[in-house]
């Protein structure tokens, strides 16, 4: 008999957001407007300490806006964020990390030296070889910074967003760029960091990673919060159990006239269904070949597809 | 506040002395100019002597001495003008035309010996008057200016480069995310910049007297002074540049536009005496002329503090005037 409030994992990310009650960090009314775009049209969330929260959406849907905004980088054209109840101010700098998309760092130092120039900037945190140890940079402490892989860069990058032993991370698209390998290596760092009851605040076009690591999502079109909410609930509330996939080209015109839920990509067609069986018929019925039939269940990509749309925007 | 400070200092000085490229023109290129102007004016001198005439119109006298071969005769507006120039054996006389005639004689020199006598076969009841001084040869001229010119191209373009690059490729954005204020990080700045031209400035002063060496008459610790305020001035005049921009390009273009002027005008490789007003009146609006100015009266007249005092609260008026602009209109991040 199923259980009726989900997998064990979604009972464990439930006992958390709900074992902490007080949010972290909270957005009221956030706007964000440009002389020819509004960016951020009205945002409002609040982030529970001790979860990962991640902020998904496609290129130019306000996401980088929001979070700089909430990292005090960006003044908003109105709304607030508050931290700890407080608006963002000297508190907030010195208990944040934040990892930016791109960062460059100062010519001619080593890994080591980075760490320590931004450990000089707090007034409290962690010891450098700490740091090095936790982000696995032992090998390359004393590497030029400019000498270092995609994977070795973040890894470092990360380190500079833990030096003050943060309360609340912002992690912002921080696997972008690496191969399959460095990204499951960053993405152990990040589960290590959750491990120890941090604040996480992520942004990530992986829909993968989101999964794997967030407690909540929110996912953001064209400056506006489309959904919000725990992953697998979104993913019950917008999708029946599985996703079938056909590829475009053996799917026949008359087909599209069946009573199905179509998800049309560039390359292959899904179709969301709770009734496996009958769809299954309805498809032979239409002589639908079924030789590359896919079936799996629903994930987060198809969440966001379905409530961004699936085209490719500038 | 000082930890994050110092934080920032130690990285940006590890940052230059590690720029192994930057630091070795830096330090060379002064070098270089001094020697090599040295080297070309050090030749054997024209075979005539100079003579420096307070009174005026003196062309149209009908007296005996301006018949004289081989002297060159030059009009001196007042006569404290002139005895500097014998004092620095700038002229080897210097005459006032009277009843009866005046003349001062620099007793250092060998040639105000030579010219003394040619005066006196026409002039044998001149009244005499002597000072001292050794010759300024144009390398001790020449050396302030270089000095000077050194310190802006650094203070310039190595903190009005820095900044936009810092700024251009994230770095500032991200030292904004942490609890640095402006006012720390352009403090860093400044101090860093301060502590490499000391350094830089220092190993020429040094390094040059030891070759060439060179006549300074006035007090180290105010040539230090001097130094310190231009520097500041000069920084701060950088600061002010790259406090908002981030194209280096755009930077660039308009630091050009300040380091050609101040090159040509601030009086580094000739004096701006006889040009047209307006050029000078220009040239005085650029800190660089006020430092050379005074580096050059401590160094070749042994000037005290209250001799060059307006270039000091100038090179102090605009350090401040120029931070502050700098501070009020920096930004961490592109607009």
């Amino acid at each position: 008999m199923p259980n009726p409030l989900g997998s064990r994992a979604c009972i464990r990310r439930k006992a958390r957001i709900e074992a902490v009650s007080e949010a972290i960090l909270e957005v009221r009314d956030l706007v964000k407007q440009y002389p020819s775009t509004t960016a951020v049209a009205g945002v409002s969330f609040a982030v529970p300490e001790g979860t990962c929260f991640g902020l998904l959406g496609p290129n130019g849907a306000g996401k980088t806006t929001t979070i700089e905004i909430m990292e005090g980088i960006l003044p908003p054209t109105s709304g607030a964020v508050l931290y700890r109840g407080e608006p963002i101010g000297r508190r907030f700098r010195e208990e944040a990390g934040i990892l930016f998309q791109k960062t460059a760092l100062q010519d001619f130092l080593t890994v080591r030296q980075c760490i320590t120039l931004f450990r000089g900037l707090y007034s409290r945190g962690l010891d450098v070889e700490e740091v090095i140890r936790q982000c696995a940079l032992e090998k390359i402490a004393d590497r030029d910074s400019r000498k270092l892989s995609g994977g070795q860069q973040q890894r470092l990058l990360l380190a500079l967003a833990l030096v003050n032993d943060p309360a609340i991370l912002f992690l912002d698209e921080p696997t972008t760029g690496l191969d399959p390998q460095a990204r499951r290596s960053f993405w152990e760092l990040v589960q290590s960091i959750k491990a120890r009851r941090k604040t996480i605040i992520l942004t990530t076009h992986y829909m993968e990673e989101a999964e794997l690591l967030c407690d909540e999502i929110a996912i953001m079109d064209r400056g506006r919060l489309v959904t919000r909410g725990e992953p697998r609930a979104l993913l019950r509330q917008h999708f029946a159990e599985v996703m079938l996939e056909l590829p475009r080209q053996e799917f026949p015109e008359s087909a599209r006239s069946l009573p199905l839920t179509l998800i049309e990509g560039p390359e292959r067609i899904e179709i969301s269904t709770h009734d496996l069986e009958g769809t299954l018929k309805l498809l032979l019925d239409a002589h639908v070949p079924l030789t590359q039939l896919r079936i799996r269940p629903a994930n987060l990509e198809d969440l966001f597809l379905e409530l961004t749309g699936t085209e490719l925007r500038s | 506040m000082i930890a994050r400070l110092l934080a920032i200092l130690h990285a940006r000085n590890l940052e230059f002395l590690r720029d192994r490229g930057t630091l070795l023109f830096t330090t060379l290129l002064p070098f270089l100019i001094v020697v090599g102007m040295g080297f070309v004016f050090s030749g054997p001198e024209r075979p005539l002597f100079k003579v420096g005439v307070v009174t005026a119109h003196f062309e149209k006298s009908q007296d005996p001495f301006f018949g004289e071969r081989y002297v060159e005769f030059v009009a001196e507006p007042d006569s404290a003008t002139g005895l500097t120039k014998l004092m620095h054996q700038q002229v080897d006389l210097l005459v006032e035309l009277g009843q009866p005639v005046r003349y001062w004689v620099n007793t250092d020199s060998p040639k105000g010996y030579i010219a003394e006598k040619l005066l006196l076969a026409s002039h044998p009841d001149a009244a005499r008057q002597t000072v001292t001084g050794k010759a300024v040869r144009y390398v001790d001229w020449l050396l302030p200016g270089i000095l000077g010119m050194n310190m802006m191209f650094s203070c310039l373009l190595g903190v009005g480069y820095v900044v936009v690059r810092y700024r251009k490729s994230g770095f500032l954005k991200r030292l904004h995310a942490t609890p640095l204020t402006a006012f720390e990080f352009l403090s860093a700045q400044i101090l860093s910049r301060l502590f490499l031209i000391t350094f830089v400035t220092l190993v020429l002063y040094i390094g040059i007297s030891r070759i060439i060496g060179f006549h300074n008459a006035g007090s180290p610790w105010l040539l230090a002074l001097v130094a310190l305020l231009a520097a500041l001035s000069m920084i701060a005049l950088g600061l002010t540049i790259a406090a908002r921009f981030s194209s280096e390009e755009l930077v660039g273009g308009l630091l050009n536009l300040l380091t050609w002027p101040m090159m040509l005008l601030s009086g580094i490789w000739f004096s701006l005496e006889g040009s047209p007003k307006w050029v000078q009146w220009v040239a005085h609006l650029f800190p660089l002329t006020h430092a050379i100015d005074a580096a050059r009266a401590v160094m070749l007249d042994g000037a005290g503090i209250a001799t060059i005092a307006p270039n000091l609260v100038y090179l102090a008026a605009t350090a401040l005037g120029f931070l502050a602009f700098g501070a009020w209109s920096f930004r961490w991040r592109i607009d």
